[in-house]
Formats: C-alpha cells, structure tokens, sequence
C-alpha cells in the first residue's frame, strides 16, 4: 500500500478565483500544472443556478491536451478521498483536489432545503437556519444558529502525492495516515440529532486517537462544535484550529488544508481534520495526518 | 464599477415515482390517515422507512398511527420564506405522532411564539384539497384529533408533484462584463491568452493553458463557417421554422467559433468555408446581450479556403 501526503494547500474567500488558487497550491507543493496525473473538484449546480458549473471551472485547469478529472457534489473533501483511493490504486501518483461554491448567488438558506429527503421534508422548504434551530435546542445550546454561520463564497485546493514524489519537493508532507467517510440517515427523526454517529464511526475507521495534538473541524454552525468534539471523542487538550467559516463546497476540504500546514509547518506532530456535508452533520468524513510515514 | 449582474428564477416541476412504502403513506395522507412502517426491531418510523437499516428486508407492515402528537424541538420563523408550509409566523418542529417511535418534520400554527413549547401536544390541519402528497398536511395546530378522522384508504399513490423554484443573481466576471459592454456598442471583443497567444471570443481562461485572458482584441463581425447543422426537429420554445440553420462562425481576428443563426441563404446552400457577416438588430434595441446580433448572412466573398479554418474542426 501506497503512503500519500498532503504536500500543498491554498484558499480563497472569492469562489471564482480558481486560477489563483492553482498557481498557489501548485507553487506550494513545488509541482508545475503538467505533473499532475488527476484532478478532482467539489462543487453544486443548485449554489450556481447553472447546468454543469463544474465544466467550465476545468477551463482554470488548461484540460487541453485531455486531462484524469472527476467531480463530486458533495463538499471537495470526499473529492479528496476519491483521488486518494485513486493514488492507493495505483492509477496516479499526484492529485489536486479542488472545491468552490459562491453561496451568494441565490438565497443559500432555501437552496439548502433540496439536499433534504425530496418526498417528505423538501417540499415543506425548511431553511437551514431553522434546521439548526431544532438541533441546537435539543443540545440545550445557548447558541443560536444565525445566518452569519450559514454558508460563505470561497474556493480551496489540496495537493496529494504518493510515497516518494511526497518528500521529493517537501521536507515535511502531511502523511495521510487515516481517512474514512459515513453517512447518517436521512430522515430528521431517524437519529439522535444531539450526536454524530457517522462522524463517531468514521474517526474509528480513520484511527483517531484522544492524544491527537492539533483538530481542524468543519461545524457551519457554532453549537455543532461541542457535538462533535464528544462524537470524535477529542478533549479539552487539543489544541483546535480557529473556525474560517463555512464556506460552501470547501470548506470541509481548507479544514484538511489547514490540518495539513500544521504538519506540513512542524507546529504539530500529529493532526485530525473533519469535514461535513449534509444537513445538520448528516454526513461525516474524518482524516487524521502525521509527520512520520 | 460593479460588473453587470441579472436575476435568474429557475423553476421546474419535479415528479418523482413513489414506490410501495412511500405510495401508501402519501394515499393515507390524502385520506387523512397516517402510516408508518415497523422495522424488525418494532420501532414505528413516521414518515415510513422503505427498508429496514438493520437486517435490510424491504417493509411493507405499515401501521396506523395518531393525526395527533408531541413537540420534540421547535424552531420559530418569524418571516416565512416562499414554499414554506404557511405565510404567517409559525414553528417548524419535530413531531413524535402518538404510537410512532420517530419524529417527523412538520410546521405548527400557534399564532404566537410564546405558545410553542417542547411537549406541546399538537395535531393535524388538513389540507382542503388533498393530492397524495406531504403538503396534504397543511400543518400542525395546538390539540388533539378525535381518535379517527380519516377515510377507508384507496389506491396507492404512483407519482407526486413538486414545484421547485430558485432565485439568483447571475454576476458577471470583468472580461464577460468588457465583451457585453462593447456588444452594446456594436463591437465584437475578445482577449488573447498571454501564453500560446491564441484569441478567445468571448473572453476565457484558455482551456490549453489555465491561465486569465490577457490583451482585450477587438475582431470583425465578418467570419467564417467552420461546421453547420440544419435544424429540422420543432422543440418547445423555438421561434425559427425549421429547417433552418445554425453554424460554427469563426470570426476574422478571433481563434474559436461562436455558434450562431445563418439566415438570408437556403439551407442547403450553407457549406464549410461560407463567408458570413453579422446582421444586427436596430441600434435603437440595442443592450448588453449577444443577442444584439440577429443572425449571420453571406456576404458575398469568396469561400475561405480549408487550410484557413482547418484548425478550428
């Protein structure tokens, strides 16, 4: 089995700076646009209002001669497990993983009620404000979901690398050393809103131990963040990441990116970050990254 | 200055097969009765699961549940949003029906934010018109439903209908801006690519080299068709009678076609290497729009030779 490395990270708070965040994350990893072998992208026609949105943001790539590329509609950071299943199979070496959404473009706190069950719960349109009411009042949270939390423009990217290419441009790549993704259920009433345990379930499967020196979790709402320090069984010693926000279709993939430079920097030894995608955390992915192979 | 932006609604219909499980429930709804379904374990989910989660059997033992039931949490609105159950302040709550293990999402009607509260009993207001379908319940409302209220249930539901609609606002980049200015001017412009040089119209990143167009270019509304389809099949909202013509026109200047009408000439007259011009609309209807340009006529040149446009196939 192939070691792969976060070797690259790069955001932007304006979702149509796709361009810029390349030249970055490239420069950062030390690799020209050629050398890498895939790229991936999450991003959601409905945050657009356009068919295919994610077509034209592979112009930014320069996809001429033909490029590997793939998609997701789910936030950038299930593109990243698909290229890093796509490095362990052996099909790539490197990968750039990118998300972008421009939350702005319509009114967010409606256009979130479609990602809910489409035969009982979307056509009721419960905004997402609402949906984080219910949670947060379940936890007791004094906390109250405002729309500040709700979604913000940005773009991000993440470049991977396999066992020697890793170390090849970087002294210290942010070793991959676990990841794993679950899924809730869908239905509202079909779990204890109070826990994750998809984002529990996934941090097993990652390997995710309490001693972990640094976290980087992606909670769109404030009360969220208590809920899933008890699902991923992290305490008051780990030293969290300050939030940046939630930014739509990336913001799960910048909290890998930001795990990733407190490796890749020597701030820490070892990392966890969680991303979500989903409606009130319905959907959980959790990477821990390290210093050592 | 702020770069041109429009408002774009986009609505569609969804219609969505309902299977077995999920056809049931809705007929029940519209015969103002509530069904669950019980899973292995004997747990009553409200709406209905369609397959257990634990030992994966389909399930079709539906039962009977109350139109009456029990704020879990709530959430108040004080401003409804389009194509929310109600048009006046009202709670969202998560509702545990009497005899149903599962709360189900639902809006209740307590006028005033002071009289929603967690354990609130609570049943349904039905819809006057019922389809078949979630919204068959109106909402909640503070109370309790006499024991039965509904109907003998009749055929299952095949298929439900759900009006979706978007509101956005389309913003332009500045080099989409640039080139809907200049159309408005009557001018055709497009920007090279600071790498292999080549001129896009409109103006984008290039997809062979991944960078920002640089140099603005300004090209002639005078080209050359590079491929062409004659249109015979009538769809929904066409406004030419075919058969009629769009064509790839390469214009003089730019390196990449537009697609665009070629009027003024028989159908099957149009060939590879016509030369064309650009008939514009009157100046008076003039706006940032591509759609200043009515349509492409021959021009009278001779045809361009293959070798011109061959790259561009």
């Amino acid at each position: 089995m192939s070691d792969i490395a976060v070797i690259g990270f790069a955001r932007s708070p304006r979702s149509e700076a796709l361009v810029e965040v390349f030249d970055e994350v490239l420069s950062s990893a030390g690799l020209g646009r050629r050398e890498i072998d895939f790229w991936c992208s999450g991003s959601s026609d409905y945050l657009a209002g356009r068919a295919f949105s994610f077509v034209s943001a592979v112009d930014a790539i320069g996809a001429v001669p033909p490029i590997s590329e793939s998609h997701v509609e789910m936030d950038a950071a299930w593109a990243l497990y698909e290229a890093y299943v796509k490095i362990l199979a052996g099909e790539a070496e490197t990968a750039l993983v990118y998300g972008f959404g421009k939350g702005s473009a319509g009114d967010l706190n409606r256009v979130l009620a479609l990602q809910t069950d489409p035969y009982t719960v979307a056509p009721l349109w419960p905004d997402a404000i609402s949906l984080a009411t219910l949670q947060a009042r379940l936890m007791s949270a004094e906390l109250r979901p405002s729309e500040q939390n709700l979604g913000t423009d940005g773009a991000s990217a993440v470049v991977l690398a396999a066992g020697d290419r890793a170390t090849r441009n970087r002294d210290r790549p942010a070793w991959i050393t676990g990841i794993a993704h679950r899924v809730d259920p869908p239905g509202l009433g079909e779990r204890d809103l109070t826990t994750a345990p998809s984002a529990t379930g996934a941090a097993a499967d990652a390997g995710l131990t309490p001693d972990v020196e640094v976290a980087a979790l992606h909670t769109p709402f404030a009360h969220q963040q208590l809920l899933l320090r008890r699902a991923l069984g992290l305490g008051d010693d780990v030293r969290y990441l300050p939030d940046t926000g939630n930014a739509m279709f990336s913001g799960g993939l910048a909290r890998i990116g930001a795990a990733a430079e407190e490796i890749m920097s020597g701030r820490a030894r070892t990392a966890v970050a969680h991303a979500t995608s989903g409606p009130l955390l319905q959907q959980n992915l959790v990477c821990t990254l390290g210093g050592t192979r | 200055m702020d770069t041109l932006a429009a408002p774009l609604t986009i609505a569609f219909d969804y219609t969505r097969s309902l299977g077995p499980v999920l056809g049931r429930f809705m007929a029940g709804l519209r015969d103002h009765r509530v069904l669950g379904s019980r899973t292995a374990d004997g747990r009553v989910h409200v709406p209905p699961l369609e397959f257990d989660p634990d030992t994966l059997a389909p399930l079709t033992d539906l039962v009977e549940v109350s139109p009456t039931g029990t704020v879990v949490t709530w959430a108040w609105v004080d401003q409804p949003l389009e194509g929310q159950p109600l048009d006046h302040p009202f709670a969202w709550a998560l509702i545990r029906l009497d005899g149903a293990d599962t709360p189900m999402l639902h809006a209740v009607d307590t006028g005033t934010e002071d009289k929603i509260k967690i354990g609130l009993r609570v049943r349904i207001r039905w819809s006057p018109s019922p389809t078949g379908h979630i919204r068959d319940i109106a909402c909640f409302e503070p109370g309790t439903a006499p024991e039965r209220t509904g109907h003998e249930i009749g055929d299952a539901v095949t298929i439900m209908t759900t009006p979706i609609r978007l509101h956005y606002t389309h913003t332009t980049s500045v080099e989409e801006d640039r080139y809907l200015r200049a159309l408005a001017e009557g001018r055709i412009v497009g920007q090279r690519c600071p790498a292999c040089c080549k001129v896009y119209v409109p103006p984008r990143v290039c997809p062979a080299d991944g960078v920002a167009p640089g140099e603005v270019v300004e090209v002639t509304d005078k080209g050359t068709v590079t491929t062409f389809c004659v249109v015979n099949v009538p769809f929904a909202g066409q406004r030419l009678t075919p058969p009629y013509v769009v064509a790839q026109v390469l214009l003089d200047g730019a390196d990449i076609p537009i697609p665009h009408l070629i009027l003024g000439v028989p159908s099957d007259q149009v060939r590879m290497g016509l030369r064309v011009s650009a008939v514009w609309r009157d100046r008076a209807d003039w706006s940032t729009t591509p759609e200043n340009i009515d349509h492409f006529e021959p021009n009278g040149e001779p045809d361009a030779p293959y070798e011109s446009y061959a790259e561009h196939q």
